[in-house]
């Protein structure tokens, strides 16, 4: 009688189960692979020849486990499957499975309709993403599970995929939110992920079982689950063999295949090539002496050090308070490097600041004098106000200041540091357009790190070993959740250690250059070209970046410096009369406390996190608005978006009449933020009572969320699922959605199309919210161009209310007036602030969009940003048809986007305004029109700035965006 | 549009067509199955056509550079194999095109051909982009064609379908390895020799003996698990778009089941005709159009009923059962991209004992939020062991991840098998 031998090889793990005749488990096994598959494979099987030997029947499951299977031709069993056999064997009574893995995360109905659901290939949300959050807090996954079970609240964190959660978690570690929440979130985050994104409309109910690793091994993480799917005790099953679980239904599934002796299975699996299918590019380089006379070449540009321990005099501080890292520096008036300092900042960026302050006035020993600080980074509020610096100046500047400085001639600057890129072209003196990487696209330094480490490796050790890859794999350039995928067939495929470590370098490069500056070819770079940030300090990244760009470039030998340096010379440059920062004895006597609370001056309900001074100065971070920080908010009077959230539910005039025929819900959302007063005036002239949906939140969101059916669509499509529930819930007797393929011709382009997802959106909602039905949901197919066959539609649609045809026919003529009165409203107020703005000497900014963006939880407060930095807000509703009919290159055939090209054109014309443009992630649309607007602008040498939005909530980077775009503005003006 | 405007487009060669003469035409390898007739087609017609063959990763990586990131990944496919083709060709980049289908519906993909211009203009500034577009766009631009080599392209479209379709119920059941490809070989070239020499409309009598060709073939009588392919148009048929889907289902022992092309054209057509329907737009064209449908549509029956006659192979759908399928789902006025199609083959493909669907999209494609994944859920209502997988489609989707879902959908399908048989 032989055995049943099962082998699971995941992601990052390898486990074997064997299970002997009469059904017991007698083995099983979890070790990490650090990506050396076939090896561990094979430990694990001499393990088991020297415990037993004899005979198995042996299969392969999990999603690394394909390609050994294939090549070596041992039996496969997809892994869901694997799961079912065993959950049949030993859980019959379960009626959904849960499980997650190191990148996969699935989902088992076993009970009512066998169904199984696996993340989508832009989904997070699994034991990657937790290694990943562990390594941006510089804690181990064990450790986070500790900190979490001590939580007191949750924030709310995006877990679709790490880089989005690191753009929420960021700016929480920098507000001094504590560990210990941040872990719970963390967890929380990846329950709402699989709760949400997998079950997709399904509720999780009954016994449910949890599988894979990170359910086992983290108390948190199970806590979570069990409190939010609301399970009692007896219903949530923690099997003591969830690592193994899916081997265990391997070896299982073994019984059906011939059983062979041990040792001829290791031969099998020894004999398993490397095959030829992964793509391989040239090595970084030749040959040893190659390498040296790259490293000569890029010495040449070091600056120059003086030395702390003899240097007495003047010196200027600049501080990079960075995302993921801290950096300091102090230099002479000549620009010599007194002292510097590198740090991760641990999630604790003042701290560091702090301590390493007190240590340089100990060093120095009284010799030295500050005569001018100034901050940049993520966190430059918070220290500028902790140590009282002189100055607070945007990153892009800072970096311009220093690149300057190495080449005066500079005119283009690429800086990839751990959390984003940033480029910018120079022309005449000035920045004259900023490319910042979009949420999606960062496969940026702390990538190459976290990869780093799960290889088992330290950074440094890890990128070296790519400068000698005799083939560096292709991994292709999008974002790191794909980069992963990629990385996991290049091991399947048997590339080693080297091989990717140069690939990664390279895809970083080319994620940079194609996807954030989207340069068609290298020469579009210029000729000046600095390169920066830490990531740079890695030579292989360097090497990449030459090769790819085919040119030589200038990366300064404190690279990862740059900002703090040209903070510095910034300070140094501007100081007038005594700097405020704080001297050796104030260090001293330096403390704070931090607390965080909900502030209620709004319906945003801001998360604000407020840090107290020793000598009692305050200061908050996390509010979207200044009432967040107990100030009086900057006037609304020059915004329209404030002005037209009031005017359009103003639209909504209340019945007059007392007889009410009843009461429809209008969903706020997609293209009933245009069509409101219309459909408004409609209804109210027909006698029904409008009830609008719930404001858009992020509570609304996770209300709908799990009818989403596509996580990839954009977030106001996303957000209408809540609004429909917050209707559903208000009672109403039906709610009126129409499918629009046609938007009203504005008679400024070739078509007049509404985008797919603003015409057929209710077809979605329909089929995946089961609480709708054809009486409570109407959503008539109509053309508002063609008045005679709408009335015919909607007299159809609304026939249980007995509606005279002609009546149908006038209430839709008075719809179209209040349009119309919306409209010209808008029109003459935009006419207002152009005007008033124009006396007050102010700049202006058209925030163009689509309608929706007017949303606040959509646009995110960005206007109410835009007016405390001093701008007045124009939208593109407002001002395009002041703006000449234009022709362009692509397809003009979409209603809004013909508006934004000729706001485009109107901004183009118009000294002080500027166009900044909304786009939401996962818009396809946009993906053409950024490019026209953008063109538009440029060709009448404006600059273009665009802000990409989702349901991530960080207004720092928002900010350092129109910061860096009024800095430029200032410098062309000047 | 109004008169008085501000031109911001830039200037690009135009197809003149004297260049019929002149020029060599590269067009991408979008639908396999119809372009080897077709390109014989337009060769008997006097054009230089070539299909592009080139299917490596240098092609992704040309794309990766010349597209939006964010722009779908058939643009992305297409303008990569231009690219990768202009640049290591050997072609005369004075007197080469390359050539486009617009449908000019509400997608973005109408905007393939500026996305094309604008990765063409720096390299090669003197390739023009024609279009191929039955809706007016690119007066400019568009390929000259006359009414008769219309007829002949729509007749190339049943041809090439019947092909794949008896091709597809062949290939995984031959007794003889090979013999469903040489049956393959064996009816294009019979097709293409009734362009040469006359006698291609008689569409019954070939169309007969393309499924005479295919039936000739040994099979052996097992059952195999029948797999159908729906979604986005590119990514269903090209098999550098769907990283050889056909290929792997028949590696994993299935029977793919591909909905033929002309339901596609149909569906464009009907489209225009459901416009006056629902919203009374179109007049004097939605009556043409409705004539088209009658005829095209007369055709297809047609040939079902040869498929019938013969009895060896399972017909293709009627394009009128379509249209009661949709209805059970969406709306037919979802007719953006592939629209109501998708679901409505979904349907048809459950009702003719086709449980198990791949639904092939490009990472991020928009009417399939709608009509693919959206519909999932109601079509399950209506036909509870459908078993339906999306696969998403791009660049960095990794053929790993791809296939690791659809051996899911398989193990499921396999599974079922066993609880519907029992």
């Amino acid at each position: 009688m032989s055995k049943y031998l099962g082998i699971d090889v995941g992601s990052t793990t390898v486990k074997a189960a064997v299970i002997d005749e009469n059904n017991n488990i007698i083995y099983k096994s979890y070790v990490r692979h650090f990506s050396k598959v076939k090896e561990t494979v094979l430990s694990e099987l001499d393990n088991i020849k020297t415990k037993f030997g004899g005979e198995y029947a042996v299969s392969i499951t999990g999603s690394a486990g394909l390609g050994l299977s294939q090549r070596s031709g041992v039996n496969f069993v997809q892994e869901v499957q694997a799961a079912f056999i065993a959950i049949r064997k030993f859980y019959p009574e379960t009626d959904v499975a849960i499980e997650l893995g190191g990148e996969d995360a699935k989902i088992i109905f076993v009970t009512g309709g066998t169904e199984q659901r696996m993340n989508g290939s832009c989904a997070g949300g699994t034991g990657a993403f937790i290694d990943q959050m562990a390594t941006l807090l510089n804690i181990s996954v064990q450790e986070m599970d500790e900190y979490a079970l001590r939580a007191q609240k949750t924030y709310p964190i995006a877990s679709r995929c790490g880089v989005f959660a690191k753009s929420d978690i960021q700016p929480l570690l920098n507000q001094g939110a504590k560990k210990e929440d941040i872990s719970a979130s963390i967890f929380q985050a990846v329950v709402d992920q699989t709760v949400s994104g997998l079950a997709q409309g399904r509720r999780i109910k009954g016994n449910v079982l949890f599988l894979g690793g990170p359910l086992h091994f983290l108390k948190a993480l199970r806590k979570a689950f069990v409190s939010t799917l609301k399970l009692g005790g007896e219903n949530a099953l923690f099997p003591e063999d969830a690592p193994c679980f899916m081997a265990i239904g391997a070896a299982l599934y073994s019984s059906a295949v011939q059983s062979e002796s041990i040792d001829c299975i290791i031969e099998k699996i020894s004999s398993v090539k490397e095959s030829d299918e992964i793509i391989t590019g040239k090595p970084l380089f030749e040959s040893k002496e190659d390498y040296a006379a790259f490293v000569k070449r890029h010495r040449a540009t070091d600056l120059k050090f003086a030395d702390i321990a003899s240097y007495s005099g003047d010196c200027y501080l600049g501080i990079d308070s960075g995302s993921t890292t801290t950096k300091l520096m102090l230099i002479t008036p000549d620009c010599r490097i007194l002292w510097s300092h590198y740090q991760s900042n641990n999630g604790q960026p003042l701290d560091i600041v702090i301590s390493k302050l007190k240590q340089f006035y100990k060093d120095s020993g009284g010799r030295l004098k500050i005569r001018g600080a100034a901050v940049t980074g993520y966190g430059e509020d918070l220290i500028k106000s902790a140590i009282k610096a002189d100055f607070g100046i945007v990153e892009t500047v800072a970096h311009f200041k220093a690149a300057l400085h190495f080449n005066p001639r500079v005119d283009f600057i690429i800086d990839i540091g751990g959390q984003d890129i940033k480029c910018f072209k120079i022309k005449n003196g000035s920045i004259d357009s900023i490319m910042l990487n979009e949420a999606c696209s960062s496969g940026c330094g702390s990538f190459i790190q976290t990869f780093a480490r799960a290889m088992g490796m330290e950074i440094d050790k890890f990128s070296e070993k790519g400068l000698y890859a005799k083939r560096p794999v292709e991994l292709g350039s999008r974002c790191t959740v794909f980069m992963n995928s990629a990385v996991k067939q290049a091991q399947k495929e048997g590339a080693t250690v080297e091989d990717i470590s140069a690939g990664l370098s390279s895809s970083i490069v080319k994620n940079a250059i194609y996807k954030v500056i989207r340069a068609s070819s290298a020469d579009e770079l210029g000729d000046n070209i600095v390169v920066q940030g830490g990531t740079f300090l890695n030579d292989a990244v360097l090497r990449s970046f030459e090769i790819e760009t085919g040119k030589k470039v200038i990366r300064p030998g404190i690279a990862g410096l740059m900002g703090a340096f040209g903070a510095a010379l910034y300070a140094k440059e501007n100081i007038k009369g005594e700097s405020t920062v704080l001297g050796a004895d104030e260090l001293d006597k330096f403390t704070y406390t931090s607390m965080s609370a909900m502030c209620r001056g709004c319906t945003s309900k801001c998360n604000v996190n407020f840090i107290k001074f020793g000598d009692g100065s305050k200061y908050f971070s996390g509010n979207k608005c200044e009432r967040g920080a107990g100030q009086k908010p900057a006037s609304d009077e020059l915004d329209i978006y404030a002005y037209k959230q009031r005017r359009l539910i103003d639209s909504v005039e209340g019945l007059r009449r007392g007889d009410k025929k009843g009461r429809v819900g209008l969903p706020l959302q997609l293209g009933m933020y245009e069509q409101l007063p219309l459909w408004a005036g409609f209804f109210e002239t027909l006698g029904f009572e409008v009830v609008l949906s719930e404001k858009s939140s992020r509570e609304l969101y996770f209300k709908g969320q799990h009818t989403v059916a596509s996580d990839t669509a954009c977030y106001p499509a996303k957000l209408m699922h809540g609004h429909i529930e917050s209707l559903l819930d208000e009672g109403v007797d039906f709610i009126f959605m129409p499918c629009e393929s046609y938007n009203i011709d504005e008679h400024c382009s070739l078509n007049h199309y509404n985008c797919p997802v603003v015409a057929y959106y209710p077809e979605l909602l329909k089929a995946n919210n089961e609480r709708l039905t054809q009486e409570n949901f109407l959503m008539p197919y109509i053309d508002l161009n063609m008045k005679k066959s709408t009335v015919k539609t909607l007299f159809a649609a609304l026939s249980k209310y007995k509606i005279k045809k002609r009546d149908i026919s006038y209430a839709l003529d008075e719809g179209f007036a209040r349009l119309e009165a919306y409209h010209a409203d808008v029109k003459s107020k935009a006419d207002e602030i152009l005007w008033k703005a124009e006396q007050l000497g102010k700049q202006i900014v058209v925030l163009a969009g689509r309608p929706y963006h007017l949303d606040n939880e959509i646009n995110h407060g960005i206007n109410k940003l835009l007016t405390s930095l001093g701008l007045a807000v124009l939208s593109e509703d407002g001002i395009y048809d002041k703006g000449d009919v234009v022709k362009v290159d692509v397809l003009n055939q979409w209603t809004y986007h013909a508006r934004l090209y000729r706001a485009a054109d109107f901004v183009s014309k118009r000294k002080n305004v500027n166009l900044v443009q909304l786009v939401s992630f996962g818009c396809g649309l946009d993906a053409i029109t950024t490019d026209e607007v953008r063109a538009i602008l440029e060709h009448n040498g404006k600059l273009y700035t665009q802000i990409k939005i989702d349901e991530i909530n960080n207004l720092g980077v928002v900010k350092i965006r129109l910061r860096s775009m009024l800095a430029a503005i200032e410098e062309s003006n000047k | 549009m109004n008169e008085n405007f501000t031109d911001y487009t830039t200037k690009y060669p135009k197809w003149d067509k004297s260049m019929k003469k002149t020029h060599k035409i590269l067009v991408p390898d979008m639908l396999p199955w119809h372009f080897s007739i077709i390109e014989e087609v337009l060769k008997l017609d006097g054009f230089d056509i070539e299909i592009l063959h080139n299917e490596t990763r240098s092609v992704i990586d040309e794309g990766l550079k010349h597209v939006h990131n964010d722009t779908c990944y058939p643009c992305l496919c297409v303008v990569g194999q231009y690219i990768d083709a202009l640049k290591n060709g050997n072609y005369d980049l004075s007197h080469t095109a390359v050539l486009i289908t617009q449908t000019g519906g509400g997608c973005r993909a109408s905007n393939y051909m500026p996305l094309i211009r604008k990765a063409l203009k720096t390299e090669f500034p003197l390739v023009p982009v024609v279009s191929v577009n039955f809706s007016g766009l690119e007066k400019d631009s568009s390929l000259n064609i006359s009414l008769k080599l219309f007829l002949k392209l729509a007749y190339s479209i049943f041809y090439g379908d019947s092909i794949m379709w008896c091709y597809n119920q062949t290939k995984p059941y031959e007794k003889i390895e090979g013999s469903a490809d040489a049956a393959r070989q064996k009816a294009v070239e019979y097709v293409v020799s009734k362009f040469r020499k006359g006698g291609y409309s008689k569409y019954k009598k070939i169309t007969a003996e393309i499924v005479k060709i295919f039936a000739e073939v040994e099979r052996v009588a097992v059952k195999k698990v029948k797999v159908g392919i729906v979604g986005e148009i590119y990514v269903k048929y090209s098999s550098l778009g769907n990283n050889n889907l056909e290929k792997f289902l028949l590696s994993e022992n299935c029977e793919p089941v591909v909905p033929a092309l002309i339901d596609f054209v149909l569906y464009c057509i009907i489209n225009v005709v459901n416009d006056k329907k629902l919203y009374g737009r179109g007049g004097f064209s939605a009556f043409v159009y409705g004539l088209a449908y009658k005829l095209v549509h007369g055709m297809q029956k047609n040939v079902i009923k040869v498929f019938e006659n013969d009895g060896s192979f399972a017909p293709p759908h009627d394009f009128e059962h379509l249209r009661t399928c949709a209805d059970k789902v969406i709306n037919q006025g979802v007719k953006m991209g592939e629209g109501w199609l998708i679901p409505a083959e979904m349907a048809a493909l459950a009702e003719t004992g086709v449980q198990n669907i791949v639904c092939a999209q490009p990472f991020g494609c928009l009417p399939n939020h709608i009509a693919g994944k959206g519909a999932v859920r109601a079509l399950k209502d209506i036909y509870t062991d459908e078993n339906i997988v999306a696969v998403d489609y791009d660049p960095s989707a990794t053929k790993v991840n791809q296939e690791n879902r659809i051996k899911l959908m398989l193990a499921t399908a396999r599974e079922n098998n066993g609880r519907i048989n029992n």
